[in-house]
């Protein structure tokens, strides 16, 4: 049974949503970290189903720079995290205020 | 011969630039030497082209010299050239003579003085700014000599600037002419407009082609700074107050040369004129007007050099009615004459304020002839030659003026011959003051009458050798004395013009040598007197009668004292018909008033208002949006999100 791509798509939209929804309402920087990373992963599922629906390579290119571009921004986010919590443990993304207009 | 043109202008204007590096270093008097030598040379210049160009036949008597172009910008270009005609050689013969005259006799006068060396400087560009003037070949460049000799009159009025008034005399001066130079120079723009040149002869050639509404808009704006620069009403008041400044700068620049300026660009546009006649009629009438005007304001004065001034402005009234009445000619015999005479009257004037120590009323001096008898004898000469009595120079050629005023006008010729009956008295009522009667300078403290113009001695820089004489106060014990021979040698040489000027042109004979000599400047704009000779004769004898009507009524107040002389002086005339006091509450408070509250008001609300309103917006909407920069991410991704969605919005409702 072949799957059609409609739902490939709406698994992406209710990934994404789940992520952009997770980043509005968690403190958490960890979590909300995760759910970027949740909505990054939902476009390349979109980009994918996208390449393989009008057989264009393509869109498989794109996901290989948005791998890419995730893992150096996890790499620079997470240093940063990591940083915050050396300073002060338990710190949720709300105590970070200090560029407060 | 003629190419020599450029250096009547270039003369004083080498004169000017040594005296202003080296002018300190040459001293008291030898610069004061060099610059007469300057003018002297440039006076046997101007003779050298005079001569010259009557070398040539009548007709071609026009050569243009081009130095070098001066302002090239698209079609509008103008060069710095010469125009060499009757009209331009008599000018710069008789600036540079008189000049050469006042120089010298100037030398003598400022002696003494701490400036003395800067005196001479300004003395020097004034007259290269003048020459510039009458010799330019198109308008630019004789508005370049039209302002550096307002200039130059601003510096030399207020040259002793330590005194207030003298100081806001120039001020004055230079305010008054920016009126007229800003009639000038819309005219200018006008020129360009319509006839795609500044030049002389291709504008002017081509003035009959042109609209007449556009013609008597060029003539009228050039009036406009005829009238300022030339004292004619409503915008002579500066010229009495120019009597601050030094007598030589009176007699030379607001006697003589500067001031007929007007006059000659009145004479120099005379196909303007010729093409607009009313602007020619209303021009007769303002110069009229002004005679008469000022006429009535001389007849009350005490100052020696105030009379002097009004008679000015009296004269160059003459001169425009004779320019509006067509006389061309007539207007420059008289501008001639009355350089000869009026320079004489002037320099005579700071003879008798240097041989009475800086005392300039009238009514603290008398008996003068027996102490100083050049200046006497010579001023005698003036006074005849100015009241217009026969054979001296100011009989011809106000007697020219009148008969072409008549010829234009009857009401013109009366009011013309009036004033010919006040110059008459005032001029006889100066003479019997200063150097008949009664030595008034003896009195220990004479009475001053209401209103009088008492100058202060004008301290340390007064004019004079007798700088020492600090105790000017006491008058009493002082005797007046003749002024040296730099000063009395130039009153006799004008004395000697001023009996014989006369026979330039005599207008009740074929004798009319510059009218011939001038015409081909003029051509058929020239008004022809067509008078029979009876006619002729009786104008002339009504004016000789008017003349020594005059004499006799001064006569008989001043000298047999039938009537009480206060009668004679109300305080009307005395202050001038109060117009300074007119211009003050019409002109000078209201635009004090405005001032003012542009400062106070305007300034403070508007100006201020508005800087000060854009830096509190910024602030108050800093303070507004600040709310917006939170520091929480959650919100900022929120911002993002709602953006996002916008976007997506918008781009689907495009789609659909």
């Amino acid at each position: 049974m072949k799957v059609p791509g409609a739902w490939y798509l709406a698994l992406a939209a209710a990934l994404f949503s789940i992520g952009a929804i997770g980043l509005l309402v968690r403190r958490n920087v960890l979590v909300m970290f995760m759910c970027i990373e949740l909505m990054l992963n939902a476009v390349n599922l979109t980009f994918v189903t996208f390449a393989r629906m009008l057989d264009d390579v393509g869109g498989q290119t794109a996901v290989f720079f948005v791998l890419v571009v995730a893992a150096a921004e996890v790499v620079v986010g997470l240093g940063i995290i990591v940083s915050i919590f050396r300073r002060r443990s338990g710190a949720t993304a709300d105590d970070v205020s200090l560029l407060k207009g | 011969m003629l190419e020599a043109v450029w250096l009547i202008p270039a003369l004083p204007l080498t004169g000017f630039v040594i005296l202003l590096v080296a002018g300190r270093r040459l001293g008291d008097p030898r610069a004061g030497w060099l610059a007469t030598a300057m003018m002297a040379a440039a006076f046997l210049t101007s003779v050298v082209v005079f001569l010259g160009l009557v070398g040539e036949p009548g007709e071609e008597r026009v050569f243009t010299q081009t130095l070098f172009p001066w302002i090239e910008s698209g079609s509008f270009h103008v060069d710095v050239a010469f125009l060499v005609d009757p009209l331009s050689v008599t000018m710069a013969l008789f600036v540079t003579g008189v000049g050469s005259l006042i120089h010298l006799y100037a030398v003598g006068y400022m002696h003494g003085d701490e400036r003395f060396p800067k005196f001479f400087v300004y003395l020097n560009l004034f007259a290269f700014s003048m020459l510039m003037l009458v010799l330019a070949d198109n308008f630019l460049l004789t508005f370049l000599g039209w302002e550096g000799v307002g200039a130059c009159s601003y510096f030399l009025i207020s040259f002793w600037f330590e005194k207030d008034t003298a100081a806001s005399a120039g001020k004055k001066a230079f305010v008054t002419n920016r009126i007229g130079d800003f009639g000038f120079m819309i005219a200018m723009f006008l020129i360009f407009a319509t006839f795609g040149t500044l030049d002389y002869l291709p504008a002017l050639g081509a003035v009959e082609g042109a609209s007449e509404g556009t013609v008597a808009a060029i003539g009228l704006l050039l009036f406009l700074g005829a009238a300022g620069k030339s004292a004619q009403l409503p915008l002579y008041v500066w010229l009495p107050d120019a009597m601050e400044g030094p007598t030589p700068v009176s007699a030379l620049i607001h006697a003589a040369t500067m001031v007929t300026a007007g006059v000659f660009l009145m004479v120099r546009v005379n196909p303007i004129l010729g093409a607009a006649p009313e602007v020619a009629t209303l021009i007769a009438w303002v110069g009229v007007l002004t005679a008469l005007f000022a006429a009535t304001i001389a007849c009350a004065q005490n100052d020696i050099k105030k009379v002097l001034a009004y008679s000015t402005i009296s004269q160059l009234g003459y001169m425009f009615l004779a320019v509006g009445s067509g006389a061309y000619a007539a207007a420059i015999f008289h501008m001639v004459t009355h350089a000869f005479f009026k320079a004489l009257l002037f320099l005579g004037a700071g003879s008798v304020i240097h041989g009475m120590h800086d005392e300039q009323d009238m009514k603290r001096m008398g008996g003068l002839q027996k102490w100083m008898p050049v200046t006497g004898a010579t001023f005698i000469v003036g006074w005849l030659a100015i009241a217009g009595v026969p054979p001296f120079s100011g009989f011809w050629s106000k007697d020219d003026i009148l008969l072409n005023a008549f010829e234009k006008s009857p009401v013109l010729w009366l009011l013309g011959l009036v004033t010919a009956l006040l110059t008459a008295y005032y001029m006889s009522r100066q003479v019997f003051l200063v150097f008949r009667g009664e030595e008034r300078w003896k009195k220990a403290a004479p009475e001053t009458a209401p209103g009088a113009h008492v100058e202060p001695d004008h301290q340390p820089v007064a004019a004079g050798g007798h700088g020492t004489a600090a105790a000017h106060g006491a008058h009493g014990d002082f005797k007046p004395h003749e002024s040296p021979r730099s000063m009395t040698i130039p009153l006799i040489v004008l004395a000697v013009l001023a009996a014989v000027g006369g026979l330039l042109n005599l207008p009740f004979t074929g004798w009319l040598v510059l009218e011939h000599w001038l015409e081909p400047v003029f051509g058929h704009n020239l008004h022809h007197v067509t008078s029979t000779g009876g006619t002729k004769f009786a104008l002339a004898l009504t004016a000789v009668a008017a003349a020594v009507v005059g004499v006799l009524i001064a006569a008989a107040i001043y000298r047999r004292h039938r009537i009480a002389e206060s009668a004679v002086e109300p305080r009307l005339l005395q202050r001038a018909w109060f117009v300074d006091e007119l211009y003050q509450k019409t002109i000078a408070h209201p635009g004090r008033a405005l001032s003012q509250w542009l400062a106070s008001v305007f300034d403070a609300k508007v100006i201020d208002g508005a800087v000060n309103g854009v830096a509190s917006l910024v602030r108050d909407g800093g303070t507004r949006l600040r709310a917006v920069q939170s520091g929480y991410v959650r919100s900022y991704a929120l911002y993002v999100a709602l953006g996002a969605v916008g976007v997506l919005l918008f781009a689907l409702s495009r789609s659909l």
